[in-house]
């Protein structure tokens, strides 16, 4: 593959990003008022998508193959509950992140 | 510097905290994988620099060692990064009277959305425009900043990384158990994860999140009515007060 071909395949990668990002706000910026629907949306939807973000992240998790997602499953829950418990969230990712890497390299 | 000013960044540093860990982490994975496909330093930081986008600079990856045509890689980047609409959808109005404007809708990854989003944490900021544009310039420099580290010491790690990746799960994990702990009403969160998980069984995990976030969006739009899913808090006392009215809590 040459080198130019590897340019434009990051910067078509850029421009849909930019694209996509800005669209809304080219949209709904020009209006004097936000649409009541759109200022019902910002106010529910980081809720919604956080839990999909969560799905999202855990997609590739088979639950019929070993390890039947048990890794994930562990980890998941110590964050839950370290959260739960400490109310920090670097305590939170640190402890699930490190959890899940002793279990996939060492038990898994 | 004043003192308000000086407060508002010491609360982005301490904002941001988490996703350094995370940035840098997933942002040395980043590196690393892309250094050990023979694209170097450069590419990394080119990367990083204009898509700025985690989960689509991993996918990226396989679609430039794969020699990918450009159409494909736009396919993809539209699938992946799609939810970026929801994200700009849900901040038009919080990012209305912001400067600079463009840069903060450029910095919007997940992990930034997830800090600027609500008014959670956001008690007692002087200025909320400066806030904004700290926590999304300090996330911006710790991805950029990851990935070239990654790239450069990659292959010297005396350690094995894998499962390393789970930290952007933990960081989206903690983000949503923060909100629910923070509101009454999880109508919203549960919508969230029903629709995704649905889609996910159904569609397979390829293709789930567009048809997710539009199922997402249908079943919000037909709650609208439903009473206290917007979660609206209690008129909030540190939000009426003016600027630097004493509601500094360092």
């Amino acid at each position: 593959m040459t080198e130019l071909h590897t340019v434009l395949l990051v910067a078509v990668a850029s421009v849909v990003t930019i694209l996509l990002r800005f669209l809304p706000f080219a949209i709904f910026s020009g209006r004097r008022n936000t649409p009541a629907f759109v200022v019902y949306l910002g106010k529910v939807l980081p809720y919604a998508i956080m839990g999909m973000l969560v799905v999202f992240c855990l997609k590739g998790v088979s639950l019929t193959a070993a390890p039947h997602g048990i890794p994930e499953a562990v980890a998941c829950i110590l964050v839950v509950l370290l959260h739960i418990w400490k109310r920090n969230t670097l305590i939170s990712i640190l402890g699930g992140t490190v959890c899940y890497m002793l279990l996939v390299q060492l038990v898994f | 510097m004043t003192n308000e000013t000086k407060s508002d960044l010491r609360r982005a540093a301490a904002a941001t905290l988490p996703v350094l860990t995370g940035y840098v982490v997933l942002g040395m994975g980043f590196g690393v994988i892309l250094q050990s496909r023979g694209y170097g330093v450069l590419w990394a930081l080119a990367m990083s620099v204009f898509i700025y986008a985690g989960s689509m600079q991993y996918v990226a990856i396989d679609l430039l060692t794969g020699g990918a045509s450009l159409f494909a890689m736009a396919l993809t980047t539209l699938a992946v990064n799609a939810r970026h609409l929801f994200y700009g959808i849900s901040m038009v109005d919080r990012y209305r009277e912001m400067k600079p404007k463009p840069f903060l809708i450029f910095t919007l990854t997940d992990e930034t959305y997830s800090l600027v989003c609500s008014d959670t944490g956001l008690e007692g900021i002087h200025n909320r425009n400066r806030y904004f544009f700290c926590v999304s310039l300090l996330n911006y420099l710790y991805w950029i900043t990851g990935s070239v580290i990654g790239s450069l010491l990659g292959s010297v790690l005396p350690f094995s990384t894998e499962g390393i990746d789970f930290a952007l799960t933990a960081l989206f994990l903690t983000v949503f158990v923060e909100q629910w702990l923070n509101t009454k009403n999880h109508t919203a969160a549960l919508v969230g994860i029903a629709a995704s998980v649905l889609c996910l069984v159904l569609i397979g995990p390829e293709n789930f999140l567009i048809p997710a976030m539009l199922l997402i969006t249908l079943a919000l739009t037909m709650l609208q009515k439903q009473s206290g899913i917007t979660n609206e808090p209690a008129p909030d006392k540190s939000a009426e007060m003016p600027d630097g009215g004493g509601a500094d809590h360092d």
